[in-house]
């Protein structure tokens, strides 16, 4: 089994038996991740959140813990887009048993939509919205469009 | 295999290949042959007379034959068609495609899907590399391209030549002169990342303050349809306008340059100066296009 730590002890919220522990979110960024992973009021996941927790590795954090869902590689990627500090833990009776970091990935696939209306990606082509990510922001591959702030609220 | 998208995908060892290979074509014999037995699909899902004529013409310069869509009524597009497999469907009839759509980042997913070469002529307010090569090549038929002093007068924000050329004139140390009406003004995100690049951007209010410095003068359409009535369009439409006492004073190889078609934007009168290019630079679309199917297609 990998991981030893009791998870049990010292957390500012509840432990899990299973599921996936999303730790060292940027403070405020707790509801925008959840929906990112595509939770919202209307499914059936057990979840608790803390946000503006102290942390002595970034000042403050939120922290989210998902019941009985594993996160799978593209949602934590999703992740890296809005809290790239983020870390995951998988949890299993009570255990870490695996923990990693988040990656913002060289290029966003289908996670993103272009906000310019006149974009072929915006239509029922068979295809996958995909940005560039580059040090200004996300580059839409089809249509050069820039974003360079406020990704959170064009993720789909 | 070569798809041509976006003047951002060629390298400026690449433009100057192809406006060496489009001067050749010009000024010595080429092989009228070249392209025997090839066809090139002229898919246009929006109305152009000249880039598809002159696309047409140039493949039959070179011996290869061109067919086309009647209309876009009479395509499956109407019959709800993805572009995607239109695409896959035309490649299997002709050695290359030109297309134009009114949808940016068409042209890119047609080299998605498309097994033959794909040339863009133009997707929606997005790109048109064979006008940017164009401008470029009729501009170097008067000038070294290195360090000049470009004026990009009317609209910049919608006008996908004038961001194209930028972006082009960039990587040959260009000084770039902007003119436009409020709100219509180079994109801030395209004047930040010229800049960003060592190209100097230069704003101005009145093209009087500038013309007499300008190695080129690159006149757009300012489009009627973005202002709210007739009367805001013809104000400011007029102050915009090119016209012979504009020109008074200007630099003797001064060159003025418009990717058609114009409307009021130019004065008639200026077609009789010898700064006035765009009809050559029209026709150089000819030798431009040749070389750009040579680099795809042969």
């Amino acid at each position: 089994m990998k991981g030893g730590k009791d998870a049990r002890k010292g957390l500012f919220i509840s432990p899990i038996e299973n599921g996936t522990v999303i730790d060292h979110i940027t403070a405020g960024e707790a509801l925008n991740v959840l929906r990112i992973i595509g939770i919202t009021g209307t499914t059936q996941e057990s979840i608790s959140v803390a946000t503006n927790v102290e942390s002595g590795k970034i000042g403050l954090k939120d922290i989210v813990k998902i019941k009985n869902r594993e996160l799978r590689k593209e949602e934590v990627d999703r992740i890296a887009l809005i809290a790239p500090r983020a870390s995951i833990n998988i949890i299993r009776n009570y255990k870490v048993w695996v923990k990693k970091g988040v990656e913002i990935p060289a290029e966003v696939i289908g996670i993103v939509r272009c906000p310019n209306p006149g974009c072929i990606s915006n239509t029922n082509e068979p295809i996958q919205s995909c940005f560039l990510v580059q040090a200004k922001g996300l580059r839409c591959v089809y249509c050069d469009w820039l974003i360079s702030k406020d990704i959170t609220s064009h993720i789909m | 295999m070569r798809h041509i998208i976006s003047i951002r995908d060629l390298n400026r060892g690449e433009i100057d290949e192809v406006l060496d290979q489009a001067q050749d074509l010009q000024t010595h014999p080429y092989n009228p042959q070249a392209l025997k037995g090839k066809i090139l699909g002229l898919l246009f899902f929006e109305p152009s007379t000249r880039t598809r004529m002159s696309f047409a013409s140039a493949v039959a310069r070179l011996g290869g034959q061109s067919i086309s869509m009647d209309s876009v009524e009479a395509s499956s597009m109407v019959k709800g068609e993805t572009l995607a497999d239109t695409i896959r469907v035309v490649s299997g009839y002709v050695d290359a495609i030109v297309l134009r759509h009114p949808k940016e980042g068409a042209a890119r997913l047609a080299s998605e899907f498309a097994q033959v070469p794909v040339i863009n002529a133009g997707d929606g307010a997005g790109q048109h590399p064979s006008q940017t090569l164009l401008d470029l090549f009729t501009i170097r038929q008067s000038m070294p391209l290195e360090g000049i002093s470009v004026g990009l007068l009317g609209d910049l924000r919608y006008g996908r030549t004038a961001h194209s050329l930028a972006h082009a004139l960039s990587l040959y140390g260009a000084t770039l002169h902007t003119i436009s009406p409020k709100g219509l003004e180079l994109p801030s995100g395209l004047a930040s990342e010229l800049r960003d690049g060592g190209t100097e951007v230069i704003e101005h209010d009145d093209v009087l303050e500038v013309v007499k410095d300008l190695d080129v003068l690159y006149v757009t359409r300012i489009q009627r349809e973005r202002f709210p009535d007739s009367s805001s369009y013809f104000k400011v439409a007029s102050s915009y306008r090119v016209t012979p006492e504009l020109l008074a004073g200007v630099r003797t190889h001064l060159v003025v340059l418009h990717p058609l078609p114009r409307v009021n934007e130019i004065d008639p009168r200026v077609d009789r100066l010898p700064y006035a290019r765009y009809f050559e630079q029209s026709a150089n679309g000819i030798p431009v296009r040749m070389a750009m199917l040579l680099r795809v297609m042969e």
